[in-house]
């Protein structure tokens, strides 16, 4: 077999490029489940991200004023998610899918004018002293800043959750709605927040593909990226450590397999396309030993 | 089917008369099934455009339906069903794996036609069409060949079908014909549409030193992915596939495949409007339009783009065919004799094409 053509360093540079949007989604989503309330409109709330991101950063020509337009409008998505689940006690599943199709629909038309337009820049920051270090520099400290906002967003949500004691009441209110509820903890309160938070994170992860990755914007972007975020979360098993491992290795088995069969090496084509998914549910299964938050799915209302 | 024998007397009265519908009777109705949405930016919003001319031409005597982004398989045979149902006198199904659910829905609706683009299963009802796009892939590696500094030619595959394969093929042999170095790295997407992972495909095709990238799949990504390179220092020349892809002139984008479905779908439409649509196969290329190469930028070298138009124009005129041997098969078999072209059918012809030619050095996968 022959692996001269494939750059180890550059292989591995690309992986932390091409895990970011599904860390960013997955990380969102996981606050959200240990609110207690699964959200499966991910996939809409990361397509309407990249399209009002991708069209804002068109119109002021930054690409930081597309992400954070882009987090408000997947926050703001997501708050409709909210108020439905939440208030009107709408099933969260079937409001989640609606959420997902009607995403996808809105961006469709958002994005009508855009198709084509390539994003503005986003130049890769080169780190002092860390980007120079020979092999590691290249491969870590040589990224876009929103590959270390993702990774940051990680570290404050493990922070949050397991060191204060607003993840404290998170987690509360995820595990036994009713006993934070009787604790006097606001249930409603809490969640619509994460929720918000949730969709805000979906819409930057949304936003990196449209602007970073592919660059430009293209009707179904995201292909599936939010429904991979959903299954990382739960064989992650709802914690934040393992959830970057797994997208890593998603991430890192996507490139490979494209880097292994642009080297022409003689393995399946069919085999490598699949790798990614197997590889990423072997290693997640082997180390998942958690549970499901218990109140997770749950409509709460405080009379009962 | 109060209607169906409606419309079967409003075609033969529109036959004998010459007017397409003018005594008030319904229209025609013609419906799309699309692969990808129609703002891909490529092969379904081509196809999309020749939806549209299909309207202009006809106006109020045409009504057209279509369904976008329908996967290959069984989702393609219901969309197809419910067309049928709602009364559809013509249907395109514009990708290759819908073949064989046309011709499952096609043997359930006799009255209904069917058009079936790239594929090969003909039938009564269904007609078959493709355009040569492998007389587009020579155009692109004759360009391709001389552009590249690294001597690499990225090509980005969809699917291992003869459509494919053939493009493949072109290419490589008009690359190598002006250029012995070059090599051919090739990463099969396995997807018709996917911004994401074509985007990544051009990533790392250019990493791994290609500077020319083909794209068979159908979005403007690897375009956008070629521009961000070349932002970023890179030198990276693409070709748009299927549309013109235009707004990535004139570097990386030098030229294009543009695929003009439009006369062939309002041909297809009068036909049944006149009553005398009948199943044939049709496969054109250059010579009457349906395969247009897009403007070649300024970024070409004089020369080359000179060569490039007397190319054009020789495969338009029926001069020079893009398979002319001699050619060998990957193996080192014979494929093409000394000024033998390939034939369209048969054991060896080009719409069945399912092997590499001499000098690619990858393998098809099976």
């Amino acid at each position: 077999m022959d692996f001269g053509s494939i750059n180890p360093i550059l292989l591995m540079a690309s992986l932390m490029v091409a895990a970011t949007p599904i860390v960013l989604a997955a990380i969102g989503e996981l606050v959200v489940e240990r609110a207690g309330v699964l959200n499966l409109g991910v996939e809409g709330m990361m397509i309407v991200g990249s399209v009002l991101g991708f069209v804002a950063a068109i119109h002021s020509e930054s690409a930081w004023v597309g992400f954070l337009v882009a987090a408000v409008s997947g926050a703001g998505l997501a708050l409709v998610f909210g108020l439905l689940t939440q208030y009107l006690l709408t099933n969260q599943v079937a409001t989640g899918l609606a959420l997902t199709l009607f995403g996808l629909g809105l961006a469709a038309l958002l994005g009508q004018g855009y198709l084509g337009t390539k994003a503005p820049s986003f130049p890769d920051l080169h780190i002092p002293l860390l980007g120079d270090i020979p092999v590691i520099g290249p491969i870590v400290f040589q990224h876009d800043p929103m590959v270390y906002i993702g990774l940051a967003i990680v570290a404050g949500v493990w922070w949050f959750l397991n060191k204060t004691r607003g993840g404290l009441v998170l987690r509360a209110v995820g595990e036994n709605h009713e006993a934070a509820h009787a604790l006097g903890y606001h249930v409603i309160r809490t969640r619509l927040l994460a929720i918000m938070f949730g969709g805000a994170v979906a819409g930057l992860g949304g936003a990196y593909l449209s602007i970073v990755r592919v660059p430009t914007y293209a009707e179904g972007l995201t292909a599936g990226a939010g429904w991979i975020a959903l299954a990382i979360v739960v064989f992650a098993s709802w914690k934040p450590g393992r959830l970057v491992i797994g997208a890593y290795l998603f991430g890192g088995v996507t490139v490979l397999q494209l880097n292994l069969q642009a080297a022409g090496v003689a393995i399946p084509v069919e085999y490598l396309s699949m790798s990614p998914y197997i590889a990423t549910i072997l290693v997640l299964v082997i180390m998942s030993a958690g549970s499901a938050p218990g109140s997770l799915g749950k409509t709460f209302h405080a009379s009962r | 089917m109060l209607r169906r024998t409606l419309l079967a007397s409003a075609a033969a009265v529109a036959g004998l008369s010459g007017l397409a519908m003018a005594d008030g009777h319904e229209p025609v109705k013609v419906g799309f099934v699309y692969v990808g949405p129609i703002g891909d930016g490529g092969w379904t919003y081509e196809h999309h455009q020749g939806l549209l001319a299909v309207q202009e031409e006809f106006g109020d005597a045409v009504e057209t339906v279509f369904v976008e982004s329908v996967p290959e398989g069984p989702d393609a045979e219901r969309v197809m069903t419910q067309m049928a149902l709602e009364g559809a006198d013509l249907i395109f199904t514009t990708s290759f794996g819908y073949m064989d659910p046309t011709i499952n829905v096609a043997a359930q609706f006799p009255d209904v036609r069917f058009e079936h683009a790239t594929g090969y299963k003909q039938a009564d009802n269904v007609s078959v069409y493709s355009a040569r796009f492998y007389e587009g892939r020579a155009v692109q590696g004759h360009i391709a060949g001389q552009m590249t500094e690294s001597n690499i030619v990225g090509y980005i595959a969809s699917f291992p079908i003869p459509e494919v394969i053939r493009g493949i093929n072109a290419a490589y042999i008009h690359a190598k014909e002006v250029n012995p170095d070059v090599e051919f790295k090739i990463i099969w997407a396995y997807t018709w549409f996917d911004p994401a992972k074509e985007a990544e495909a051009a990533n790392t095709l250019i990493e791994q030193g290609a500077d020319i990238i083909l794209q068979h799949t159908d979005s403007t990504a690897p375009q956008a992915a070629a521009e961000a390179a070349n932002e970023a220092g890179a030198t990276v020349y693409t070709f748009g596939q299927a549309s013109d892809m235009i707004e990535f002139a004139p570097a990386p984008r030098v030229s294009s495949i543009i695929d003009n479905w439009a006369p062939y779908y309002i041909e297809r439409t009068q036909a049944v409007i006149d009553g005398s649509w009948e199943s044939v196969s049709t496969w054109d290329g250059m010579d009457t339009g349906m395969v247009e190469i897009g403007e070649i930028t300024d970024a070409v070298p004089a020369d080359v783009k000179a060569s490039a138009e007397a190319m054009i124009a020789a495969i338009t005129a029926g001069e020079y065919h893009p398979f002319t041997g001699p050619i060998n098969k990957q193996d080192g078999s014979v494929w093409l004799a000394e000024g033998e072209t390939a034939a369209d059918y048969g054991d060896n012809g080009l719409a069945g094409l399912n092997f590499y030619v001499e000098g690619l050095t990858a393998e098809v996968p099976q």
